[in-house]
């Protein structure tokens, strides 16, 4: 089926002005794939027709079940395992050294999607009781995506899903088997996140300041003005110290001044130094 | 370039396995059951083993206590990759010797990971 310009307009202004997300030309193969199951169940014919529906406002929640379904909710436990251990390893023992005082870190998942990466760090430290006892640990994951975060509230996965990452005595651990070949979340993680939907574009979620932020796989869907305007929410998300954690094939080198690499972890961004004058001022 | 020996009656799990395997720079040998995997070893020992639960001839768990129990200086990493996708069976591949465990369907990213888990991507 072919896509036609008028179809690509309207599905792309309705995700530009829900998300934010651009729907890129490279991105456009997978629409139809995307929206299949919704023209099916209105037995609408093509694109043009499901577009056409939608702009007559007969079915008020399409819009947003058109949104849903155009948004890229892929993910897996500890994705990029390289970079995971980077983050769990070395950066974090910094970090810890720096917040020994307060014993306070705020981790937040931005566009955590279901929720696998959030759940891995819960997992993270769940399995390291014992060095992290006395400490306060908070985990926030969001997502501009309503069925993601329900869905990760849930912490119940599919078989596929479970394993995707994850070692095995690490599932066998954390997970309990359900039927349906369905696999749940020990309570314990559960209520290690707190999941909320919201939107990368708006303000940080409270308490506004994070330690650590995870923002994978999601600035490549933005235009270039609004990935710029989402790396200023995370500096305003963020403290002088924090670790800003991008997806493998993400960087913020020509995005915005405010991060840099992380020269003692290679793949880690931290925030750029400010000058003087604005440090004073602040 | 490490080599893993994929052992699985189905040519089409053979197949998937290998086009992934080689994507990860693996050499891939195959085999189509546990005596033949045995066999495989004997000449060249890989670096990692995928391994299905029910073959004919000789069966995963088989193939597993049989290599577990011989030169323990050059033993390769078994990775499970099997239908039989429940916590029993998962717990008694772990207990004969298993380094980690695939649940069939799986992916790319799944087996990637599972490689690096074991140390050998």
């Amino acid at each position: 089926m072919e896509l036609s310009d008028g179809a690509a307009r309207i599905l792309s202004a309705l995700l530009e002005s829900r998300t934010g997300q651009q729907l890129s030309v490279s991105r456009r193969w997978r629409i139809e794939t995307a929206l299949q199951s919704l023209m099916r169940e209105r037995k609408l014919p093509s694109l043009d027709h499901l577009t056409a529906y939608l702009a007559s406002g007969r079915e008020p929640g399409l819009a947003d079940a058109v949104v849903e379904a155009l948004l890229n909710n892929e993910t897996f436990f500890y994705r990029d395992r390289p970079a995971f251990e980077l983050l769990l390893g070395p950066a974090l023992s910094r970090l810890r050294e720096k917040r020994e005082g307060e014993k306070l870190l705020r981790i937040w998942s931005a566009g955590c999607s279901t929720g696998q990466e959030a759940y891995s760090l819960a997992m993270h430290f769940a399995e390291q009781k014992l060095r992290w006892q006395g400490w306060t640990i908070e985990l926030i994951g969001t997502d501009v995506s309503r069925s993601a975060i329900e869905k990760a509230r849930t912490g119940l996965y599919t078989q596929f899903e479970v394993q995707r990452g994850l070692a095995v005595m690490q599932m066998i651990r954390c997970f309990e088997e359900c039927p349906g070949a369905t696999w749940r979340i020990s309570p314990d993680l559960q209520r290690a996140v707190n999941f909320q939907v919201h939107s990368l574009v708006e303000p940080p979620p409270h308490p506004g300041r994070f330690d650590i932020i995870l923002c994978r796989n999601v600035l490549l869907y933005f235009p270039a003005d609004m990935r710029r305007r989402v790396f200023d929410r995370l500096a305003q998300a963020s403290h002088e110290d924090s670790i800003l954690m991008l997806g493998a094939g993400e960087t913020v080198i020509g995005q915005t001044s405010h991060f840099i690499s992380d020269s003692e972890n290679r793949g880690l961004y931290i925030r750029a130094p400010r000058p003087q004058a604005m440090r004073a001022a602040s | 370039m490490k080599t893993c020996l994929v052992v699985d009656d189905s040519k089409v799990i053979r197949k998937v396995a290998r086009h992934i395997l080689e994507t990860l720079d693996f050499t891939v040998e195959e085999a189509e059951d546990g005596r033949e995997a045995l066999s495989r070893c004997e000449v060249n020992m890989p670096d990692v083993v995928l391994l299905d639960w029910n073959m004919p001839v000789m069966g995963g768990m088989e193939f597993l206590r049989t290599l577990r129990q011989g030169d323990h200086e050059n033993q390769p990493k078994v990775v499970f990759c099997t239908t039989e996708n429940d916590a029993a069976h998962i717990r008694a591949a772990i207990d004969a010797g298993a380094d980690e465990y695939v649940m069939k369907p799986f992916d790319r990213e799944t087996l990637e990971s599972k490689l690096q888990i074991v140390g050998v991507a």
